[in-house]
């Protein structure tokens, strides 16, 4: 059968392209869908608000569908522009970067519809803050992206890296486990820093004075459920860009496909962890403020236990590339 | 390229031990979290007890932890044994 690569890469590009924003609009849908019905909630309590509900809502559907526009963005860069095919890695590395895209979009599409769905409902409460509610809704918000920045990132590197003189066993499993590495661990920090941020915005609706606090510690808490998306964002930079030596055997890339997947995987449940752990913390500092040292303190510890599986992931997927 | 017997179950060892580790580290990673929530739930309301309640918070999450130890053990033990 006479190998046409180009006709693959197409083949492998098109169907890219269909996961990325197949998979990519899952998540911004529900996080709209829930900001939709928490301000459904907030204007039944009090309609004479219904204008302002109304403005923050759509403002906090717009960033929760960014992440879903990242993954349409690569799903038509796969599908109109010319890629080139110089060798069958390409195959690999083009669907590679539409399931990176399409899962890491998963994650923040859902936990930006958290703040802004408390956001909604928090203005009702306590109509004095709205302004500061919708600033604390956007950072909050804003922050949820990171993982499907750093999915997009990888994909544009899949996309647009020339890996022909890359040896196809085992390179073809790196750079499968690369994609899956970035796309498959957003998805956990994105939904817990949407979880903390809704926890801040629900805190600062109920006791505005706290304010400062909450929005550091949110910052903190956020910044810590990303961890997993940057393991899961150095272990895809290894796998894509590792030189490996040419094998006759299929282990090697079984091994590195195996370290992808880890990372990938293991990144989602820290991740939602450490999300539900610091909206505790948030949660708490907002009602009672003095304890702040102590409920910060136990909030880290949990968080830091939270992420050692991982850490774990880490490991194993690091013994995978470097030792066997 | 040849497929040979023992090439074969050393890739789905690879595989395997990469997906034992990857599954294996969700549960724990969602439970650890509830825990160390509960506990500042608990501190909030009662902050003179917070060295109990961190004490109990650890204990609680070294529990829930065993099963991602477990998930690390099998996929070490696939990397380097079988």
């Amino acid at each position: 059968m006479e190998q046409d690569i180009q006709t693959w890469v197409n083949l492998a590009a098109y169907a890219g392209g269909g996961l990325s924003i197949g998979f990519g609009a899952i998540g911004a849908a529900i996080g709209e869908g829930y900001t939709a019905a928490q301000a459904n909630a907030a204007v039944s309590r009090n309609p004479a608000l219904a204008g302002d509900v109304f403005k923050s809502m759509l403002v906090g559907q717009a960033i929760a569908e960014s992440a879903s526009i990242f993954a349409l963005v690569v799903a038509m860069i796969l599908l109109f522009s010319t890629i080139s095919a110089n060798s069958f890695i390409a195959v690999i590395a083009v669907f590679a970067a539409g399931l990176a895209m399409g899962f890491g979009a998963v994650g923040s599409g859902v936990g930006a519809g958290f703040p802004a769905g408390a956001a909604c409902v928090g203005m009702v409460r306590q109509p004095a803050m709205s302004g500061k509610l919708t600033t604390n809704m956007l950072i909050g918000s804003a922050v949820c992206q990171t993982p499907s920045i750093f999915a997009l990132v990888i994909a544009f590197i899949l996309i647009f890296s020339d890996f022909s003189s890359h040896p196809f066993w085992p390179t073809w499993g790196a750079i499968l486990g690369a994609g899956l590495a970035a796309g498959l661990s957003a998805i956990g920090s994105g939904i817990g820093g949407g979880i903390v941020a809704g926890a801040s915005s629900k805190g600062i609706a109920r006791q505005p004075t706290a304010i400062k606090p909450v929005t550091n510690i949110m910052l903190l808490g956020q910044a810590i459920s990303q961890t997993p998306a940057i393991l899961g964002l150095l272990v895809a930079f290894i796998l894509i860009f590792k030189e490996f030596t040419a094998t006759e055997t299929i282990a090697p890339a079984m091994a590195l496909l195996g370290s992808g997947l880890c990372m990938g995987i293991g990144g989602i449940g820290p991740g939602i962890g450490e999300g539900i752990a610091s909206s505790g913390g948030v949660k708490w500092i907002a009602r009672n403020e003095k304890s702040i040292g102590t409920l910060t303190r136990t909030m880290l510890v949990g968080m830091a236990v939270a992420e050692s599986t991982a850490i774990y992931a880490m490991v194993i997927s690091l013994v995978l590339v470097f030792v066997v | 390229m040849a497929i040979e017997g023992a090439d074969l179950i050393k890739a789905a060892a690879f595989l395997g031990a990469g997906l034992s580790m990857g599954l294996g580290a969700i549960g724990p990673g969602v439970g650890e979290g509830m825990a160390a929530a509960k506990a500042c739930e608990a501190i909030g309301r009662n902050p003179k007890e917070a060295g109990l309640l961190t004490r109990t918070m650890l204990v609680g999450q070294a529990v829930s932890e065993s099963t991602g130890i477990y998930s690390l053990v099998v996929a070490l033990l696939l990397l380097f044994v079988v």
